[in-house]
C-alpha cells in the first residue's frame, strides 16, 4: 500500500531524531509526555509520592509512631466527630493516620526500588548471558526461568517470607531474587531480537569487538523495554509489599507501612472503617500513577510500537 | 462497448501523525465491461490506494476522500457513487459485484478458517444459498481455479496450500459471486515467474468465461504487456498516462513513460544491453504538489512545469498525458 | 501435535521435580527447619525430640529422596497443628476454592471479554474509555483492599451479602454456590477482568490491521460476522492460554481473598497454616497449587494447539 512507505520513514525519522545524544533525546522524550496527558498524569502521581518518601519528616504533621490513647479511634475531619488536628483520622492507638501513610510511603517505594535494582541488575546479567552465549547455557536458563514464571507466585512469596521472618531486608530481598527471571528473559528475548536484526553482523563485519557491540549497540537498545519494565515490577512489588503486610509477613508491626496498616484496619473494619479505607487509597493512588506512566513509556520506549500507533 | 466504472477528480489524503500525505492527487479513468486495465507505477504512487479506497478498503482515518466521485453501472438501477454509499450499501458491492485479489494470500487469508468456509461465506451472504448448496458451489469453483482434489481440499487451511494454490483460492475467493469487476493487486509479485503466468492466463480464463473487467494493479511491465487492453500510468499519486497497451508502449507520450520503456530489459539484446534508469527519487508525498510531481527526474522540465500541474489531456483515440511537452516534436505544447 | 504435546509433558513432568527440589530446600534456607516450627518458648530438649521425631537429624540428602518418594505418593506427612495427612486436608478444601475460582473467571470472562472487543473495534469511543478504565483499574485496586471495601459497603452497610462464610445449596448430591460467592468472587476476579480486557482489546487492535480482516470486509461481509468470524477467532487462540494462565493465578491466589472472607479454601488453609508455623502443610500446599497450575498450564497449551490449525496440522 501506498501509505506504508511513508510510514515506515517516519518511523526512522524518529530514530535519526533521537540517535543524536543524551540531551536531545530527553527534550523529545519530553515533548512525546506532554503530548500524553495520561503519561503526563502518570508522571506526576509518582513524583507526588516520591517527594512524599523523601520530604516524610517535613510533611508529616506528627510523628508516626506517637500513641496517644485520648485519641484514638477519631475519625477523619469529613466526619462530625473529627476535626483538623487529625484530617485522616487516628488509628486504634491513637496515631495519626496522616503521617503514618505520608511514612508508610517510604517502605513502600523503598522496597520498590531496591526490589527492582536487585532484580533488574542481577535478570539483565542472567539475561545478557543467556542471549549472547547460547546454546545449552541458554536453554538451561530459561529452562529454569520459565519454570519459576510458571509456579503460582504468591503462594512461593508467602512461603519464603514465613520463614525468613519479618525485616525490610528481607522483604527487599524476596522481591529482589523472586523478580529476576521475569527481567532475564525480557533482556534475552531483547538481545535475540537485536541480533537478529542484523546490526550486529553488520558492526561485527567491520571490525567491531563483541564487548564494544555489547555497550555501543545492545545496552542502549536494552534500557527502553528494562525501563518500562521495571516500572510495572515496581509497582508491582509495592502491591505484594502492602499484601504481605496485610498477612503480617511484612516489615515489623511496629514500622508504619500501607500494608501494616491495612491489617489493622481490618480489624475495625466494620466499627472505624477509615482505618483501612485511606492507606488503602495510597497504594491506589501509587499503583495507578505508575501504571498509566508504564502504559505511557511502553508506547513511547518501544520502536515498533511507535511507529503502529496513532 | 458499455462503461462499468468512472472514477473522477479523485483526491486522497492521509492525515498522519507528523503531517498530511498527499496520497492520490486528481486521478479520473474509466473502465470497460470485460476488459483489463492495468495501473502501473512504483510503491507510493498511489495504485493501490485508488482502487482501496473505492471500496471503502482504506483506514479512515487517517485516509480521508477529499474529492472526487467513482460511478458503478454494473447494478441492475442506477448507476451508483460507490464513495457516496453507507456502509450496507458498500457491503452489496464488495464480493458481490466488485471482488478483490490481493497481494500476499498467505496473509490475506484467514489462518485459522478452512478456505472452503472463505470462500463460502461469500457465496452465502451474497447469493442467499444454504451452507449446503455453497458448499457445493465452491468445490465447483475450487476444481474450476485448478485445485487438485477440491472437495477434500474444502476443508483445509491456507498454511497446507502452496503459493500458487493459495492465490488460486483467492482468485476463487474474489470471483466466487460472479463480480462484474475484480480488482488484483500486485497478485503475482509473491510468486515464481511459472507460477505467474499460471495465475495470469488464470484469471484471464475466468475473465473470459463470466465477462469480468479486471483492474490489475502491478510495478511490472512486464506482466502488463501480455494481458492488458489499457495501461494507466501513474508517478506519485498523479496520473502520468492512459492508453492502449500497444499505444503505451509503440508510442509513449509522457517522460515517465518513455523512462520506464528504456528502463525494460531488451530481449533482442543489440545495442548496448546496460538497462537505463531514471535518474532522482520519487517526491516526499508529504509536501503539497504545486505542479508537476515528475519535474524534478524529468529531462525536459522547463519553466512551466515548475509553475503548474499538468492536466489530464487527450493526444489520440483512449490516449490521455498529463504533461506540458510534446515529447514527439521535441518542445512545449501549444494548446494546452 | 504427538510432538508438541509429548514435549510439552516432559516440560511439565520437569517442572514438577524442579518444583519438589525447591519446595523441600525452602525449609533448610534458614539453617535449620525445625526451629522454624516449634514456639520460642521450646526448651532445647524439646526442640531435639521434634528434630527426631519428624526426622530432620538424619542427612539433608536422606531427608529429601525421602521427601521425594513419599512426594510421589501423594504423601506430605502429617499437619502438626490439625493431626491429620496434609494431602488430606487440602482435597477437603479444594472444593471451595475451585467454586470461588470459576465464579470469578466466569464473571472476567463475562464483562472483560467483550468490554475488550468493543473497545478495540472502537477506538476512542466511550465503550474503550469504559475498556481502558477497566483495564487500568483491575490493574490498578489491590484485591485484599477491594474486599475490605466490598464488605464494607455491601455487606455491614447495605446488608446484602454476608461479609463472611461459604453457604451452598445442595441440589441432586451437588453443593452449588449461593449469593456468599458473589462479594469474594468479584473482588478475586476484577484483576483477571483487567487482564483479559487488555489483552482483548489490544489483540482486536492488531488483529483489526492484519490483510486477512480486509479481505473479510472485501467480500462484503457485516462488521458483526467480521469481527466475530475472524477477529475473535483469532484472538481467541491466544486467550486460551492466557485464560489457563489466569485461572491457576486465581486458584493459588486466592489466600487474601479467602482469608478475608473465612472462606473455607485452599488460601484460607495456607494463610493458616503459616500462622501456626505448620509446615508440613505449607509444603504440600505449594507443592499442590503447583501442580494444578502447571497441570492446567498444559491443558491450555494443548487446547492451544488444538485450536490452531498451524499447531494441529504441523508445520
Amino acid at each position: 500500500m501506498g501509505n506504508e512507505a511513508t510510514i515506515k520513514s517516519t518511523g526512522s525519522r524518529v530514530d535519526e531524531e533521537v540517535e543524536r545524544g543524551i540531551w536531545p533525546k530527553l527534550v523529545y522524550v519530553w515533548r512525546l509526555l506532554y503530548r500524553d496527558k495520561a503519561g503526563m498524569l502518570g508522571l506526576a502521581m509518582f513524583l507526588i509520592v516520591a517527594a512524599t518518601a523523601v520530604f516524610s519528616p517535613w510533611l508529616a504533621p506528627y510523628d508516626p509512631l506517637k500513641q496517644d490513647l485520648m485519641v484514638a479511634k477519631q475519625p477523619p475531619a469529613y466526619s462530625e466527630k473529627g476535626d483538623m488536628s487529625h484530617v485522616l483520622g487516628t488509628d486504634n492507638l491513637g496515631r495519626d493516620m496522616l503521617s503514618r501513610i505520608i511514612y508508610g510511603s517510604r517502605v513502600s517505594l523503598t522496597v520498590g526500588f531496591f526490589g527492582v535494582l536487585i532484580a533488574g541488575s542481577l535478570g539483565m546479567i542472567i539475561g545478557l548471558i543467556s542471549g549472547y552465549v547460547g546454546g545449552r547455557v541458554d536453554s538451561f536458563i530459561m529452562g529454569g526461568v520459565n519454570m519459576i514464571l510458571a509456579l503460582p507466585y504468591l503462594v512461593f512469596v508467602v512461603f519464603i517470607a514465613s520463614i525468613l521472618g519479618r525485616s525490610l531486608l528481607n522483604v527487599i530481598l524476596i522481591f529482589g531474587f523472586t523478580n529476576i527471571p521475569i527481567f532475564a528473559r525480557i533482556t534475552r528475548g531483547e538481545v535475540l531480537r537485536l541480533r537478529e536484526s542484523g546490526f550486529v553482523e553488520s558492526a561485527l563485519s567491520i571490525g567491531a569487538t563483541r564487548t564494544r557491540i555489547l555497550f555501543s549497540h545492545i545496552l542502549p537498545n536494552l534500557l527502553g523495554p528494562l525501563i518500562t519494565i521495571a516500572t510495572f515490577e515496581m509497582s508491582g512489588m509495592i502491591f505484594y509489599e502492602a499484601g504481605l503486610g496485610f498477612l503480617g509477613l511484612s516489615v515489623p508491626p511496629s514500622t508504619p507501612s500501607w500494608g501494616n496498616m491495612l491489617a489493622t484496619g481490618r480489624q475495625y473494619l466494620t466499627i472505624y472503617p477509615w482505618i483501612a479505607t485511606f492507606p488503602g487509597l495510597a497504594i491506589v493512588f501509587t499503583g495507578l500513577g505508575m501504571n498509566l506512566f508504564g502504559d505511557w513509556l511502553r508506547d513511547v520506549l518501544d520502536p515498533r510500537l511507535r511507529r503502529t500507533k496513532r | 462497448m458499455t462503461k462499468i466504472l468512472s472514477v473522477k477528480n479523485l483526491v486522497i489524503k492521509f492525515y498522519t501523525f507528523d503531517g498530511v500525505v498527499h496520497a492520490l492527487n486528481n486521478v479520473s479513468f474509466d473502465l470497460e465491461e470485460g476488459e483489463t486495465l492495468a495501473i502501473v507505477g512504483e510503491s507510493g504512487s498511489g495504485k493501490s490506494v485508488s482502487m482501496l479506497s473505492l471500496l471503502h478498503l482504506l483506514p479512515m482515518p487517517p485516509a480521508k476522500i477529499e474529492n472526487g466521485e467513482a460511478y458503478f453501472y454494473g447494478n441492475e438501477e442506477e448507476p451508483v457513487d460507490l464513495l457516496k454509499l453507507n456502509r450496507s450499501g458498500i457491503s452489496k458491492i464488495r464480493g458481490g459485484k466488485i471482488g478483490f485479489i490481493f497481494q500476499d494470500a498467505l496473509s490475506a487469508l484467514n489462518p485459522v478458517m478452512t478456505i472452503g468456509r472463505q470462500i463460502s461465506e461469500s457465496i452465502i451472504e451474497h447469493l442467499g444459498l444454504s451452507h449446503a448448496k455453497a458448499k457445493e458451489k465452491t468445490i465447483e469453483l475450487l476444481k474450476r481455479v485448478g485445485i487438485p482434489g477440491a472437495r477434500q481440499r474444502y476443508d483445509n487451511f491456507p498454511h497446507q496450500f502452496s503459493g500458487g494454490m493459495r492465490q488460486r483460492v483467492m482468485i476463487a475467493v474474489s470471483m466466487a459471486c460472479t463480480p462484474k469487476i475484480v480488482i488484483a493487486d500486485e497478485p503475482t509479485t509473491a510468486l515464481d515467474v511459472t507460477v505467474q503466468a499460471q495465475i495470469v492466463d488464470l484469471t484471464k480464463e475466468l475473465q473470459k468465461e463470466f465477462n469480468i473487467a479486471v483492474v490489475w494493479i502491478t510495478h511490472d511491465l512486464g506482466v502488463v504487456a501480455g494481458m492488458a487492453d489499457r495501461v494507466l500510468v501513474m508517478y506519485a499519486g498523479s496520473p502520468v498516462e492512459i492508453a492502449n497497451a500497444q499505444d503505451l508502449y509503440s508510442n509513449p507520450q509522457h517522460p515517465y513513460t518513455i523512462g520506464l520503456m528504456n528502463a525494460l530489459p531488451n530481449v533482442k539484446g543489440d545495442g548496448d544491453s546496460r538497462l537505463a534508469s531514471i535518474d532522482g527519487i520519487p517526491p516526499d508525498l508529504m509536501d503539497e504538489p504545486r505542479h508537476c510531481q515528475f519535474a524534478w527526474r524529468c529531462p525536459h522540465a522547463f519553466d512551466r512545469c515548475w509553475e503548474e500541474i499538468p492536466q489530464q489531456v487527450s493526444v489520440g483515440e483512449n490516449h490521455v498525458v498529463s504533461c506540458f511537452f510534446d515529447v514527439e516534436n521535441g518542445r512545449p505544447k501549444e494548446n494546452v | 501435535m504427538q510432538r508438541y504435546i509429548l514435549s510439552r509433558l516432559i516440560q511439565s513432568f520437569i517442572m514438577l521435580v524442579g518444583v519438589l527440589f525447591i519446595v523441600f530446600f525452602m525449609l533448610q534456607l534458614t539453617g535449620d527447619p525445625v526451629a522454624l516450627m516449634v514456639s520460642r518458648s521450646a526448651s532445647p530438649e524439646q526442640i531435639e525430640e521434634l528434630r527426631e521425631e519428624l526426622g530432620f537429624n538424619r542427612p539433608v540428602l536422606v531427608q529429601f529422596a525421602d521427601f521425594v518418594g513419599n512426594a510421589v505418593k501423594g504423601d506430605f506427612g502429617m499437619s502438626l497443628r490439625h493431626n491429620q495427612p496434609a494431602m488430606e486436608l487440602i482435597l477437603e478444601r479444594m472444593p471451595a476454592t475451585v467454586e470461588l475460582a470459576s465464579i470469578a473467571l466466569l464473571f472476567a470472562m463475562v464483562i472483560g471479554i467483550p468490554l475488550g472487543l468493543l473497545g478495540g473495534a472502537n477506538p476512542g469511543s466511550i465503550w474503550d474509555m469504559l475498556a481502558r478504565g477497566a483495564g487500568l483499574i483491575g490493574q490498578t485496586i489491590p484485591n485484599f483492599w477491594l474486599a475490605l471495601i466490598l464488605i464494607m459497603i455491601f455487606a455491614v452497610n447495605l446488608g446484602w451479602f454476608p461479609s463472611f462464610g461459604r453457604e451452598t445449596y445442595q441440589f441432586m448430591g451437588l453443593a452449588l454456590p449461593t449469593k456468599s460467592v458473589i462479594l469474594p468472587a468479584f473482588a478475586l476476579g476484577l484483576f483477571t477482568m483487567g487482564q483479559l480486557v487488555r489483552f482483548t482489546r489490544s489483540a482486536v487492535l492488531e488483529i483489526k490491521n492484519e490483510d486477512f480482516v480486509r479481505t473479510a470486509y472485501s467480500k462484503g461481509l457485516a462488521d458483526r460476522r467480521v469481527y466475530i468470524k475472524h477477529i475473535l477467532r483469532n484472538a481467541a487462540i491466544p486467550l486460551i492460554s492466557i485464560l489457563g494462565v489466569q485461572f491457576g493465578y486465581l486458584l493459588s491466589g486466592s489466600i487474601y481473598i479467602e482469608t478475608i472472607f473465612s472462606w473455607p479454601g485452599l488460601g484460607n488453609l495456607l494463610a493458616e497454616s503459616i500462622g501456626n508455623r505448620d509446615f508440613a502443610l505449607v509444603q504440600a500446599i505449594a507443592f499442590f497449587t503447583s501442580l494444578v497450575v502447571v497441570s492446567l498450564n498444559l491443558t491450555a497449551d494443548i487446547a492451544y494447539g488444538m485450536a490452531d490449525p498451524r499447531i494441529r496440522y504441523g508445520e
